[in-house]
């Protein structure tokens, strides 16, 4: 049987056809391209998706309230607090709960924390894709720090768990608020020495500047989300814009592309933008620390909580972009749905678009800007 | 920063260490040491003499002569099959270990001292691998593929000196001949592109072909600068032409050839396919490139080609550009004193020999370590800035070197001091240059704050 996806491919022409994955070192986990090449330039590339679909929203569907948080863990592997902190939010509001103050300042720490980490990888990866195998190591040591603070505050380094419906799990445990200082305070040097070892390169910025130009209108006109959006120049940050949580307490910046390498919305920015996100969350982290109140950290929540029926969404800024958790009750004490609008499937749907006349080299260097990650699209 | 690490490996026995430290100093040094004595006495003199002196024949009637000569040759082939061999797999060591360094990691630290057999066991095992011919290649052209790069790689060797007497054969055409012979390498990665009959081989091998033939032009005619200097194409020529000390070398002799080293040196990373070049393997993007296909010992081939053009194309560089193996402070007439006229060569002959193939494989690898801190610190370029560099950068500056070279002859035909001055300058630039560089990388490690700088844990 042939894949439906393949009558999209012209076989008019003599242009090859390759398979762009499943399993390909920079496709970010198993995601299939099927590109039409004429030699080096690219006619198109086709994003291909669905081959790590795992019905987490069925599941939503089956398993009460409280047992989906760790199944939003899957959602997105690299960045699990958002997808914990989606599903608690849209859950509280079909509960009508009020989350107390420090719950929040820690969900607002652990997240930014979970983003530093989260665009570590992004950026490290994105090197790599582009043939500079060493930033990798250099972010991943960086995270691993990160992983050592979010496994004394919960236990777990990759799928959190961490949040509850109505609070978080644990409170910060005994001198963790100064290990963290400690390493914001190593973190904040690392902008110099990032922007050294790589992002100021020549051969990189050449790479990336001005390749796969994603303009303004074309970032809204495809729904793109977080700094893939901010890249082309758009500055929306729901955490600024709609804040929700402990977000209205804190300044930060919120860095926009502007061309730093060529035009504003190109490969380069779309890089960029991670590297100043994560020093303006570092600084995020510190605020929340400093003002960190004290008291509860978990409202009292029934062990099968019973919404009344009706429809809410909750909404995050993820380090892959807005996240969104649509939950629909029916007064029992499971979902009736649950769905998860996530950034990574809106960023493969503009591939197709902005792939023409690439080289294979660039559609490496897109595919790795726009931070895809391979659960998240499929989930 | 406290991380929780991983327990460090327990101490390496002592049995060990010394196993390691034998292997690691033994076997390269004997390789050697196997070439000094085997090179000199092959000379067909010498052999001559030996079947006169030694053996009471008259060579030119003698029969069995052409045959002691041939076994002579298949004798320093293997050795010289075998110092490839090794460099390649020790190369591979050092490159793991230094962009573990680099990276902030340990790299290989189980097998051996410092990891140092690893290189042995990537060999065992890619030798006892099945040898996997996919169903639809093209059998006799996929199988043979390796073996044109192996050629290509080890007939470099004929013409690659060691040391002041220490070459297979000195070439009139030397290098010329070099030129011509690493050209079989395409030949092979084309080959192996083609005949895998996968998409991803064929782009390597497509790519391969534009790189490496693209940069044979300026690697050529910047070649040409150190041979107009020197006046000959003979390696040894070349080299006796130079000094031991920095200012006599070519590459500070002539503010072209200061340029036409950079030229040559970036033409030759890409044509062993090195980082910033590597473009016919890139992982990222070709997956494995024009070898995606090949396992067990015909990858390893590829392999060895690979990291065994690091010497190559750093001898090539230092013979043209550094001097050599000439050492500081000896002269070419001192060689004929202490060659002196007896049949066999007397110990101190023996002795300076060996200081120059010291100096030589010194000098290269320091070149080399060049080499593998390049292929670590800069991110691959795009097929067309590739292709642009060198039609529109590197080609017209190598030719403009060359044009550079023939009116600076003539200026120091007139004016014999001007090499000098132009020596000693240039010289005292790159000092400088060394040490700015030495002192912007402590700053880089001392910006960040835990930082520091540590070369401990090897």
């Amino acid at each position: 049987m042939e894949k439906l996806i393949l009558r999209r491919v012209d076989r008019r022409n003599e242009e090859m056809i390759l398979n762009f994955g499943p399993q390909h070192p920079s496709t970010h986990g198993v995601i299939n391209f099927i590109v039409e090449t004429d030699g080096e330039v690219l006619r198109k590339a086709i994003p291909d998706v669905g081959y790590l679909h795992r019905s987490i929203e069925k599941i939503g569907e089956m398993v009460g309230y409280p047992g989906f948080m760790p199944y939003t863990d899957r959602v997105d592997y690299l960045a699990a607090m958002f997808a914990n902190e989606g599903y608690a939010i849209a859950v509280e509001r079909l509960l009508k709960l009020q989350v107390p103050k420090r719950a929040q300042y820690l969900r607002a720490i652990a997240c930014e924390l979970n983003r530093i980490a989260s665009h570590l990888v992004s950026i490290g990866s994105m090197a790599m894709d582009i043939g500079a195998v060493t930033p990798f190591p250099y972010a991943l040591r960086e995270r691993e720090y990160i992983n050592d603070l979010i496994e004394a505050l919960c236990g777990a380094r990759l799928t959190y768990n961490y949040l509850r419906i109505g609070g978080v799990a644990y409170d910060l445990p005994q001198g963790w608020r100064d290990r963290c200082l400690t390493f914001l305070d190593h973190f904040d040097s690392l902008l110099q020495e990032w922007d050294r070892l790589i992002s100021f390169n020549e051969i990189y910025e050449r790479r990336l500047g001005g390749v796969a130009v994603i303009s303004r209108e074309q970032a809204i006109d495809y729904g793109l989300v977080g700094p893939n959006l901010r890249a082309s120049g758009v500055d929306w940050d729901l955490r600024r814009d709609a804040p929700y949580g402990a977000y209205a307490d804190f300044k930060f910046d919120v860095p926009v592309g502007k061309g730093w390498a060529g035009v504003v919305g190109d490969c380069y920015d779309r890089y960029y933008v991670r590297v100043l996100e994560m020093f303006a969350s570092a600084k995020i982290v510190r605020q929340a620390l400093e003002k960190l109140p004290e008291g509860e950290i978990q409202v009292k929540v029934p062990k099968k909580p019973k919404p009344e029926a009706g429809e809410t969404m909750g909404r995050v800024e993820s380090a892959r972009g807005e996240l969104a958790y649509y939950v629909v009750s029916d007064g029992t004490d499971r979902a009736h749905r649950v769905r998860a609008r996530t950034g990574s499937f809106l960023a493969m749907g503009i591939i197709e678009d902005i792939s023409p006349g690439l080289m294979v080299a660039d559609l490496v260097a897109l595919i790795a800007s726009l931070d895809v990650v391979a659960p998240e699209i499929d989930r | 920063m406290p991380v929780n690490y991983a327990p460090l490996p327990k101490r390496t026995p002592r049995w060990l260490v010394g196993l390691t430290w034998a292997i690691a100093v033994g076997l390269p040094v004997s390789l050697l040491v196997v070439l000094l004595v085997l090179l000199p006495i092959t000379k067909p003199a010498m052999i001559d003499g030996f079947i006169l002196h030694q053996l009471g024949h008259d060579p030119a009637v003698w029969p069995w002569r052409d045959l002691l000569a041939a076994a002579a040759l298949v004798l320093i082939g293997a050795v010289v099959f075998g110092w490839g061999a090794v460099f390649g797999g020790v190369s591979t060591w050092l490159e793991r270990k230094i962009a573990g360094r680099m990276q902030s990691r340990i790299g290989p630290n189980r097998a051996g001292a410092g990891g140092y057999l690893v290189w042995m066991a990537d060999a065992l095992k890619m030798l006892l691998k099945e040898d996997l011919v996919p169903a639809e290649a093209d059998d006799l052209l996929f199988r043979a593929a390796p073996y044109f790069g192996l050629v290509g790689f080890l007939l470099t060797f004929v013409t690659l000196p060691f040391g002041e007497g220490i070459i297979v054969a000195d070439l009139g055409v030397g290098a010329f001949f070099v030129t011509a012979i690493t050209a079989l390498v395409v030949v092979g990665i084309l080959v192996a592109g083609w005949s895998s009959n996968s998409k991803w081989a064929l782009f390597g091998g497509f790519r391969s072909a534009a790189q490496v033939i693209s940069y044979e032009i300026p690697a050529g005619i910047s070649l040409m600068v150190p041979v107009l200097m020197a006046g000959t194409l003979s390696m040894q020529g070349i080299i006796r032409a130079q000094g031991g000390a920095p200012w006599n070398w070519f590459v500070f002799r002539n503010p072209a050839a200061f340029v036409a080293f950079f030229i040559f040196f970036t033409s030759q990373l890409a044509e062993a396919n090195r980082t910033p070049f590597d473009l016919p393997e890139a992982e990222s993007e070709l997956v494995a490139g024009y070898h995606s296909e090949y396992s067990g010992f015909r990858f390893g081939l590829f392999f060895l080609v690979e990291y065994g053009s690091l010497w190559v194309m750093s001898a090539l560089a230092i013979t043209l550009f550094f001097g050599g193996w000439q050492i500081p402070g000896f002269h070419a007439d001192q060689w004929v004193a202490v060659r002196g006229t007896s049949p066999f060569p007397p110990p101190a002959w023996w002795g300076m020999q060996a200081a120059s193939m010291a100096v030589f494989a010194a000098k290269t690898y320091t070149l080399v370590l060049v080499v593998l801190w390049i292929r670590w610190t800069l991110p691959r370029i795009r097929i067309d800035q590739m292709m642009n560099l060198c039609w529109k950068y590197l080609v017209p500056a190598a030719f403009a070197c060359f044009l550079f070279t023939l009116l600076w002859q003539l200026l120091v035909s007139a004016v014999p001091r001007v090499e000098l001055a132009s020596g000693i300058a240039l010289s005292l630039v790159a000092l400088v240059l060394v040490a700015l560089f030495l002192k912007q990388t402590r700053d880089n490690i001392y910006s960040v704050a835990g930082d520091r700088i540590d070369l401990s844990n090897w």
